[in-house]
């Protein structure tokens, strides 16, 4: 008997404005108009400013380890303007900071959070969207879960899960792919494949030619985007939350970009990365595209480039003199959220500060409890 | 009163909430149209539909994965693994993102989940199925460990469990699914989280036990002579332990024999024996006993009864501590 096909899959690649400004007027009808694009680039501003402020902070003992987001503007906000803010969900790693800013969180939560104080992972109620996860490729299985309630509930609204290159290879980023797709749940896998896992490429990190491939063996879309064009990614998740919003299940998007950066602020790229990579993933920043893009369309000029710093770098001062402002986390705190009620021995080891034995029962060795005399 | 033995109390329990509570949705690998391997959930997706008994991939991480989204997004759900063996590949999930949701979002957000899981030897089952690592997740912060013995704790333990606002695993002690009924009461009751039982007063030594060991131990303070007075405690909830309870009975007795089916080292036991030691120093008059599983893996099933600590080494400990 001969062989058959028993199937086979296509990945589709898009890019929209190509890294000259140019733009593909097609692909991008019905996508972004000037405006958005204008304050989306005014976003990326915004954040680039920030980005490098944070380091300057840590670079001077102001601030601990920080993962820079350069590079990843486009593939971050082209996401988040996709969504429908405060009603979609984001679940975003630590690389997002644009996403999140844009759906709301307060900037000076994530430098309290890289400054070691956890009410920077407080995420206000009104935001939309999970706190901070370091564990590389868990939060893919919590957004499957949002996803699950939202349908439970029939709610129509949609999550958008941001994990990286390295974490397609945690077996949670392909347990959450198979029951997004199972469940029909609404949720995006977003894939932001910045070419590096801290030392690590993308030909150690795969077989695979393209991340985006993956969604093929769980019966999903897949499609690869140019991540440093705004037009592209905005497409391509706006396409995918539709389809999520219908009810017809997930999607995964490869967003292709470049970390700008070393991974965070103690790594040193120059150890591993070849000679003349960055200085090529520079040329293709998103910033650079999306302002000739305006330029060409007589809505930007250097003066608006120059103001929008200028304001960009008050914002972010003012920001910094907010995270400053804020008083130290209490060290009851360390305690108070271990449980809704904390158990006796906790309550114990909270009030007394220390977890030794004598004295633990004073009355037995002939002495009265003085809990005034606890270490405070 | 209807008599019921553990299968049926929990099965009992979780339709009772389930009836009470929209929010609750059952997951886990079997647990639908099977009912589970141990039929523990057996006739719930019927009654309640596909929606809230979900048949899960085979995927441990994902079914707390998960349920940790769904927690968080408001619900209450109450995932099985099928086997306490089955832990593993959930582990990273559980430790590292379930106990932590609610300090690292400082109570913006939390994560009621019941994790069911069948735990312990003696069923003549293969590798991975036999084990008993409840230390493990009681050393974990956030994470409340409950482990019944009986169909009567079972019901209300659960019920806790259920209407707790953050993650409970909830041990179920296999070898005695089936082996014990007592009279459950079909109205609903709640029995505390980290409360102990006094299964039995006594005046001479304190045993401290829990899940399946709890009728070994039955079985070892018959076989003692007459005139020893032992009191038995039923720990019930691994984390928070509770200490008063037990550091009133060994104030009084002056003895104590921990008796637990985990492994000696890093076991229970041994944090129960340094708690007595804080808390009944001045009155012990013999170091505490432990009776334990061997530092060794779970044998298979043709040598589980020779790990398995039994009436007859229960019973050697209790002389041997009322000889000291």
């Amino acid at each position: 008997m001969p062989l058959t096909t028993a199937y086979q899959g296509e990945i589709p690649y898009l890019q929209i404005l190509d890294p000259d400004g140019n733009l593909d007027e097609s692909l991008a009808k019905g996508t972004l108009s000037d405006a958005d694009v204008k304050h989306l680039y005014e976003h990326m501003i915004l954040n680039r400013e920030y980005d490098d402020s944070a380091f300057r902070l840590q670079r001077s003992g102001r601030l601990g380890t920080f993962p820079q987001c350069k590079g990843h503007e486009a593939a971050a906000l082209g996401a988040a303007r996709a969504m429908r803010k405060g009603h979609d969900y984001l679940v975003p790693y630590y690389r997002e900071n644009p996403a999140s800013f844009y759906h709301g969180l307060p900037m000076h939560y994530i430098l309290m959070f890289w400054g070691g104080d956890e009410r920077g992972n407080a995420i206000p109620r009104n935001i939309s969207m999970s706190p901070l996860t370091i564990a590389i490729g868990t939060q893919g299985l919590h957004g499957v879960g949002h996803a699950w309630a939202f349908k439970y509930r029939k709610e129509d609204r949609v999550v958008v899960a941001f994990f990286g290159d390295g974490a397609t290879s945690t077996g949670d980023i392909h347990e959450a792919m198979n029951w997004g797709s199972v469940l029909k749940a609404p949720i995006v896998f977003s894939c932001i494949n910045n070419a590096w896992a801290i030392s690590v490429p993308q030909d150690k990190q795969t077989g695979a030619e393209t991340f985006a491939q993956k969604a093929i063996a769980y019966g999903m879309p897949g499609i690869r985007v140019d991540g440093n064009d705004i037009f592209a990614v905005y497409k391509a998740h706006r396409d995918a939350i539709e389809n999520a919003r219908k009810g017809n299940g997930p999607t995964l998007v490869e967003s292709v970009t470049y970390r700008i950066a070393d991974h965070t602020t103690a790594d040193d790229a120059r150890r591993y990365r070849p000679a003349g990579e960055l200085e090529a993933a520079q040329k293709l920043d998103p910033m650079i595209r999306t302002r000739k893009y305006l330029e060409t369309r007589k809505l930007w000029n250097d003066e608006l480039e120059k103001k929008t710093w200028e304001k960009a770098k008050a914002t972010v001062a003012d920001v910094i003199a907010q995270a400053d402002k804020v008083s130290p986390p209490d060290s009851d705190d360390i305690f108070n959220h271990t449980f809704e009620e904390l158990p006796p021995d906790l309550i114990r080891q909270r009030d007394l500060r220390h977890t030794h034995s004598i004295g633990l029962n004073p009355e037995e060795i002939g002495l009265k409890p003085q809990p005034e005399e606890a270490a405070h | 009163m209807p008599k019921l033995n553990l299968v049926d109390a929990i099965n009992l329990a979780l339709r009772q909430e389930m009836e009470r509570d929209e929010r609750i949705i059952i997951l886990g690998e079997d647990v639908g149209k099977n009912g589970g391997v141990f039929r523990v959930t057996d006739g719930l997706q019927k009654r309640f539909g596909e929606h809230r008994v979900v048949d899960s991939p085979l995927s441990e991480s994902g079914i707390i994965g998960t349920s940790i989204g769904l927690a968080q997004a408001g619900l209450r759900p109450i995932p099985e693994i099928q086997f306490e063996g089955f832990l593993g590949p959930a582990y990273d999930q559980i430790t590292t993102q379930a106990a932590r949701v609610r300090s690292r979002s400082r109570s913006a957000l939390t994560c009621p989940m019941t994790i069911r899981v069948p735990v312990g030897g003696g069923i003549h089952a293969p590798e991975h199925h036999s084990d008993s690592p409840e230390s493990i997740y009681a050393h974990t912060p956030g994470l409340k460990v409950v482990m019944p013995a009986t169909p009567y704790d079972a019901k209300g333990l659960l019920t806790s469990a259920i209407r707790d606002n953050d993650p409970v695993i909830f041990f179920e002690p296999k070898r005695v699914y089936r082996t014990y009924k007592e009279e459950v009461p079909e109205e609903e009751y709640t029995i505390p989280i980290g409360k102990a039982k006094v299964v039995q007063e006594g005046t001479d030594l304190t045993v401290i036990t829990w899940g399946a060991m709890l009728f070994q131990c039955l079985e070892a303070i018959d076989q003692l002579p007459e005139e020893v007075s032992v009191e038995l405690i039923d720990l019930r909830t691994i984390y928070p332990i509770d200490i008063d309870t037990i550091a009133e009975s060994v104030r009084r007795t002056g003895r104590a024999v921990v008796v637990q089916e985990a492994p000696k080292t890093c076991g229970l036991g041994a944090e129960i024996s340094a708690l007595i030691m804080e808390h009944c120093f001045l009155h012990l008059q013999a170091p505490v006993q432990r009776v334990a599983g061997y530092d060794t893996c779970m044998p298979y099933y043709k040598l589980e009864l020779d790990y398995l600590p039994d009436a007859t080494k229960i019973g050697k400990a209790i002389k041997d501590c009322l000889a000291y």
